[in-house]
């Protein structure tokens, strides 16, 4: 059983809500710059911060990035933008000056939203919570949270995760035990994580990119409400020989000329173990082999090995071996450019 | 003491799956008329004459979360959500090409 990489992707936000929750030690909390999060200078209208949100919102997006921590940084585009799309909020972050720095340690001033009329009535806008020590410092927690307590009965959420599993995992179906990081709430009411250990079954002949729904495996429920699903979506693990097409695995195979020309039988890796493959005779560089059946198959569907033949050429080093390829160019001429003439 | 672990068996999300109207509207906590105005947008493609006969590919499940999340978070429409859904795919399935040129 292997466990590779696990990385947890929460679209519900809630999970950071309650890592990052008001809680979390005040000691650590981090400056954040919402301006460089943004990509916007401090002199900026409030028509190029909707703007430039827009556009990072866009590139960032979980659904949209391909990027590892897509999710922390759309989350925190969206805090940015909480901020500095009000002006209120905005004059009153920007009481900080600008000498502070991303992730620099920061507590704020006592009184120092003075004047201002959001602290303590939670901020109103904004479509998500989870947002961050620092924020929820700052100007309160969000409606959404602050209603939680009210909520007696609410079904848990939807948790999406991506698991890295290797090829031969894919193709033989495998047992994997993985972690992921959950939020609990004790009696007082205190949230904490706490880690949740899932030993999952990876049906054989699953594909990249499909993902495996868990139902009730999600976070947990309110008030006796059913948990929400966990979706695990698969990623292989690069692989020093194959790479898999959708069902069909490939592997790139180096024969040498006499193997391709005079035809052999040759031992191929495949996912199931070694096999005895015929190469036959005359075969060209790049001449596609189809191994049926060894690529990645279900009980319904069949994936097939394609092996791609590779001539490697011998470097002729000594004069004896100079001189057989000197032969070869005597015994068969042959242009492998003929049409090629201009 | 012997521990017996016990492995929890999920449901792949593929091609073969199916399920209908109301599986998926349970799934992506959405009501009916969300999916029939994506069936409208061309997003999702149910098979069957009624809705009552209505089954879809598990592929769905993803294609309706994913443009639920587009429509929250960048307030993109429908249409749009359409088009990047396939777009979406389409830099899927050559993603890999890429990766390994």
């Amino acid at each position: 059983m292997h466990f590779f990489l696990f990385f947890l992707i929460s679209y519900s936000y809630f999970l950071q809500r309650y890592t990052n929750g008001p809680h979390a030690d005040r000691h650590t909390m981090e400056y954040k710059d919402y301006y460089t999060i943004l990509g916007v200078s401090r002199e900026a209208t409030q028509d190029q911060i909707k703007q430039a949100y827009r556009k990072v919102a866009r590139k960032f997006h979980p659904d949209v990035s391909k990027e590892s921590d897509a999710e922390t940084k759309f989350k925190d585009i969206g805090e940015a933008y909480e901020v500095l799309r009000d002006p209120e909020k905005r004059a009153a972050y920007d009481k900080f000056g600008s000498n502070w720095r991303e992730g620099q340690h920061f507590e704020p001033p006592p009184h120092w939203d003075a004047g201002f009329e959001f602290r303590g009535a939670g901020y109103t806008g904004g479509q998500s919570g989870g947002f961050s020590d620092f924020f929820e410092s700052l100007f309160g927690q969000s409606q959404a949270g602050r209603q939680r307590s009210h909520v007696f009965r609410m079904q848990g959420e939807d948790q999406h995760a991506k698991i890295v599993i290797p090829l031969r995992d894919a193709y033989s179906g495998a047992r994997q035990t993985i972690t992921l990081t959950r939020p609990t709430v004790d009696n007082d009411g205190r949230v904490s994580t706490s880690p949740h250990t899932l030993h999952v079954v990876i049906p054989k002949g699953i594909v990249e990119g499909q993902r495996i729904r868990l139902e009730g495996q999600g976070l947990p429920g309110y008030g006796g409400s059913p948990a929400g699903d966990l979706y695990l979506e698969i990623v292989f693990q690069e692989d020093p020989l194959f790479h898999a097409e959708k069902r069909d695995i490939h592997l790139t195979l180096p024969v040498t000329p006499w193997e391709a020309a005079l035809g052999a039988t040759v031992a191929v890796p495949t996912l199931d173990g070694a096999v005895q493959v015929k190469i036959p005779p005359g075969s060209q560089s790049g001449k596609k082999l189809r191994l049926k059946g060894k690529g990645l198959c279900t009980a319904n569907q069949r994936g097939d090995q394609i092996v791609t033949l590779q001539i490697v050429i011998p470097e002729a080093n000594t004069d004896a071996q100079r001189n057989l390829y000197r032969a070869m160019a005597e015994q068969m001429p042959f242009n492998p450019r003929t049409g090629m003439e201009h | 003491m012997t521990e017996h672990t016990i492995y929890i068996h999920g449901i792949v999300l593929n091609e073969e799956t199916r399920c209908t109207l109301a599986d998926l509207c349970l799934l992506c906590g959405v009501n009916a008329e969300v999916i029939h105005e994506m069936i409208d947008e061309g997003i999702v493609t149910p098979e069957g004459f009624s809705s009552r006969e209505w089954s879809f590919s598990a592929i769905a499940v993803k294609r309706v979360q994913t443009a639920i999340r587009l429509q929250r978070d960048l307030r993109v429409n429908l249409p749009g959500c359409a088009l990047a859904l396939d777009l979406l795919e389409e830099l899927e399935a050559l993603r890999p090409l890429c990766r390994r040129r």
